[in-house]
């Protein structure tokens, strides 16, 4: 008797787990009235200055909190305690990315209900989060100026997915002769369309622009209460 | 890189599916992968051979189907390659289009079983 192969179709998502977990989060979000908003980068874009300015900002006008993957230094916690928000760091072991399940975890002991808005910081790399819902409302990619115009082209998944792409340290735009034009042309040639905002979250420059925006769309999720 | 827990979870995935169907042999496993999924193919194919090493997969082939970037082009109100992942346009008219139709998938989509 010879074996024949027999194929049969099972058409399943390799990451139907994380999917799972994503969207059970993301319900939860929606039902405790929390905008979610992820973060990611590369190493030293500037997230944790950004980080640190937007949650002392936020703080004036609702009550923010944040997951953090990766803290390279002690004094990036020092830095994110100085907020006054909750903060709590999200523990990845040695991986390249933030999981659903890994958000969910640590979320433990928070009462959703208490927050407004939730910034979740991925781990700083434009590689591998692309592929992994958290249950975000909105992705944002962070580029600074100082790493090059052409980032976009080399990393398109990263920048595709996104929702929102925010120029970072603006104020060091003339010193390393930044080309903003390419810039913006670059990041909408991976994601035509994708909303674009150029800041500094050491001067505070375009900070007003990009929370505004955040608030406008988390107010047009939210169901009126 | 994440590639080894990605060939890690289609290893358990695949388990899975041959126990439910009452632990049939797997010949082949075929996977379809986007060129946008964030999972780099060579990668994953040494992630494969490196995590099915010494289980009941080692002889097992992953068979991988790469699928391109498809959008939906609302000039052409239809389906459209795209010039390049450096360039979201149209291939057809050009325009710019970021709605995704393919290119996202990691899925195993089907299995050759030993009868
Ligand atoms: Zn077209």
């Amino acid at each position: 008797m010879t074996t024949t192969p027999r194929i049969v179709e099972v058409r399943q998502n390799v990451l139907k787990h994380n999917d799972e977990v994503a969207h059970a989060l993301r319900s939860r979000f929606q039902e405790a009235g929390v905008f979610v908003v992820s973060l990611v980068s590369s190493p030293g874009s500037g997230k944790t200055t950004f980080l640190e300015r937007a949650l002392t900002m936020l703080r004036q006008q609702c009550r923010p909190a944040a997951l953090v993957g990766d803290l390279a230094t002690d004094n990036d916690a020092q830095r994110l305690a100085r907020s006054q928000t909750p903060v709590k760091q999200i523990t990845t072991g040695s991986l390249c990315h933030l999981e659903a399940a890994m958000v969910d975890r640590t979320l433990e002991g928070w009462d959703l209900k208490e927050l407004d808005i939730l910034l979740i910081e991925n781990v700083g790399n434009l590689v591998c989060p692309a592929s992994y819902d958290l249950g975000e409302d909105l992705r944002l990619v962070l580029l600074s100026v100082t790493e090059g115009e052409d980032k976009p082209l080399k990393y398109p998944t990263i920048f595709n997915s996104a929702d929102v792409a925010i120029i970072t340290k603006m104020d060091l735009a003339e010193v390393v002769e930044f080309d903003r034009a390419a810039a913006r042309a670059n990041i909408e040639a991976v994601r035509p369309g994708i909303q674009v905002f150029e800041l500094s979250a050491k001067t505070g420059q375009g900070m007003d622009e990009l929370l505004a925006y955040l608030q406008e769309k988390s107010a047009v999720r939210s169901p009126a209460s | 890189m994440h590639e080894l827990s990605i060939a890690l979870s289609i290893l358990d995935m695949v388990d899975e599916e041959a126990q439910r169907r009452g632990d049939v042999g797997i010949e082949a496993i075929h996977l379809k992968l986007g060129l946008l999924s964030g999972v780099v193919k060579e990668a994953l194919l040494s992630a494969y051979e490196l995590a099915s090493e010494q289980t009941r997969f080692a002889a097992c082939p992953l068979v991988i189907e790469d699928v391109p970037v498809s959008v939906y082009c609302s000039n052409c109100n239809a389906e459209r390659s795209i010039r390049s992942v450096q360039c979201f346009c149209c291939v057809e008219c050009g325009m710019p289009a970021s709605e995704v139709v393919h290119g996202l998938e990691l899925q195993i989509w089907a299995l050759e079983l030993a009868e």
